[in-house]
Order: structure tokens, then sequence, then C-alpha cells
């Protein structure tokens, strides 16, 4: 149960201060469960970013509640679950109800001015810890670079890229074992 | 009845976007905009504006406040928000157990050698969406940028004291 609480207090706290998708909350969900409380290893963490990646709807949703169930069971689910929801689900009801209007407040707009490159910087984070522990570097790194381009100048769904590298890993690296 | 359409809406919203974050938006524009009229283009681009100023996923900011605008009620945010995180849920856990039962398997293990890098192109993508003038205003835009990736990455800075400076950097200097 301690643990349980533990995941739900992690993840609402990066929940609460973490700007934009799952992707910027990758590091700090790292340094909290693999670096800090050691509930899981490098290996499989990424792992677990690869495979939350291939289900549908929010990625710090997807990415909490797999942790959570890996870690503490369905208690650890239902902790996550509520932990990586609850922070935007507080603070936007608060702005709707209260704060219309908000988006054009000068101190806002100053401070989110910055943060924007910040959080940017700390989705390439993963980018480059990922890429080197699985050994993608190099000439290798060329696939994912194409993938981002695609993704970013063309309408190309995320979801033919998982599916794409699931079978090519399956047909390149099994051939390579025969 | 307003707050099962709700649901219905977002938990197909929730099934049908695959990649998170700004890949959804679309599908919801075309949802609650075109489709349903719960709230206008404006409003729209005013959720979008306030997710991008506001913590948490884009997906769960607009099922709460799109929620709250169409009907005015704390309900409307709580249904369209748990209709877009169950698909997440039923998925993640089908996914869990598939994975406990087989993840021995060669064939498992060589789809996973595949899948992360494909997964790192779609995070880079992330990245590189986001890089766009509106994001990236002047040069401090990528000063700030490469600073905070060396801080987290070579010095481990926590994340969240990196959010703090930056936001304090933006307060004095913008």
């Amino acid at each position: 149960m301690y643990q349980a609480w533990e995941l739900f207090c992690v993840f609402f706290k990066i929940g609460a201060f973490t700007l934009g998708s799952g992707y910027a909350m990758m590091p700090q969900i790292k340094k909290e469960l693999v670096t800090r409380r050691h509930w899981l290893d490098e290996d499989e963490f990424i792992d677990i970013v690869a495979v939350t990646q291939s289900a549908p709807g929010p990625i710090a949703v997807n990415l909490a509640v797999f942790l959570g169930l890996r870690i503490a069971g369905v208690k650890g689910l239902i902790a996550t679950a509520l932990g990586s929801v609850l922070p935007s689900f507080i603070i936007i009801l608060m702005i709707a109800m209260l704060f219309q209007g908000i988006q054009n407040n000068p101190f806002f707009i100053a401070a989110f001015k910055a943060v924007k490159p910040a959080s940017v910087a700390l989705i390439l984070v993963p980018v480059f810890s990922i890429a080197k522990r699985t050994g993608v570097i190099g000439f290798k790194f060329l696939i994912p670079l194409l993938i981002a381009l695609l993704i970013t100048f063309t309408p190309l769904s995320p979801i033919y890229v998982i599916l794409a590298s699931i079978i090519g890993g399956i047909l390149y690296y099994g051939r390579q074992k025969e | 009845m307003i707050f099962i359409q709700l649901f219905k809406t977002f938990f197909t919203i929730g099934l049908f976007s695959f990649g998170g974050g700004y890949a959804m938006l679309p599908l919801i524009q075309n949802e609650v905009v075109s489709k349903h009229n719960w709230i206008t283009n404006s409003q729209f681009a005013d959720i979008v504006a306030v997710s991008q100023i506001t913590p948490g996923p884009i997906a769960i900011n607009s099922a709460t406040y799109i929620g709250y605008t169409a009907t005015n009620s704390v309900w409307g945010s709580a249904c369209a928000t748990f209709g877009v995180c169950l698909p997440s849920l039923i998925v993640v856990v089908l996914l869990y157990l598939f994975l406990q039962r087989f993840k021995e398997s060669l064939f498992v293990k060589n789809a996973f050698k595949g899948l992360k890098i494909g997964v790192v192109g779609l995070i880079l993508g992330a990245a590189l969406i986001l890089m766009t003038p509106e994001n990236f205003i002047d040069y401090k835009s990528w000063i700030l940028c490469l600073v905070s990736f060396i801080a987290c990455y070579r010095f481990n800075v926590s994340p969240i004291t990196l959010i703090f400076g930056a936001a304090a950097f933006g307060v004095l200097f913008y």
C-alpha cells in the first residue's frame, strides 16, 4: 500500500510540473523510478517506453499505467492513473471555472516563452539516452532521423511507424539469428 | 444525454489517436467542434493556448476543459476525461498481460528491438514538431533549449528544477 501511495505522489508531482506531452515527462519519471528508487532497471524502463507508444491515447497515461501495474499491480495501476490525470484535471477545471483568459496574462506568456524551449530539450533527452543505450548510434541513427522527418513533414500517422518497426524487427533480427 | 455523449466521443478520441499530444488535436477538433458543436473554433484555439501554458497531457487538458464548457458542470469534465483515458487503461493492461506471457519469446524480443528504433524516431519527431517559430521565437530560445538539454542529459539536473528555472528566465527576460 505504501508503494502505491508513493507511486501516486511521484506521478502527481510530475504531472503537476511538466509541461506538454508525456515525452517531456520521461526524464523525470526515469529519475524517480529507476535512478532514485531502483524499482526497475534502465533496460526495462526503455522497453516499457517503447511498448506504451504502441497503445492509443495520451502517452503520459499509457506510460504511468504500465509502470504502476508492473511495479505494484492493480493498486499501482490505480495510483499512477489517478496521479497522472488529477493534476491536469484540477488545474484545467480551475481555469475553466475561475480564470478564463489566463492565456492572455502577460506574466504567464513571458514565463512560458522560456519554458517551451526547455520542454523541447526534455523531449530530446530520452531520444539520446535510449539511442545510446540500445546501440542506435552512428549510421544506424539515420533510421530514427528519417522517421522523425517523416512524422514532422508528412501527415504519416505514428501507428504505421510502430507497425513497420515491429515487423521490421521481427524480419531483420529473426533472419540474423538463423 | 450530453454526459454519455461526452464519454463516448472522448472514448473514441482516446481509442483512435496514436502518438499522443499534438497528434490528437485534429481528431479532437473534428469531433467537438465540427461534429458536436460543443465549443466554437475560437474556444478550441483558446484550449490549445491554455494547454500550452499548463502542465499535463494535452488530451486530458482538452477533455477536462471541453467537458466543463459543454455542460457547465464538473461531471462533464469527469466523463470526458475518464472517456479519453479508458482506452489507454484497457489496451495497456492487455499489452501488459500479453508481454508477461510472451516476453521470453524470440519473436517478441526481435519485435522489441525494431520497436525501440522506431520509438527513438517518434520521440525525435515529437521534438521536431515543436521546433516552430511560435515556440522558438529568438536566439534565446535555442540557447535555453541547448542549455537545458546539456543540464539534464550530462549533469542530471532535475527536469522540474529546469522548468522552474526556465519560467524565471522567461519572466525576467521576455
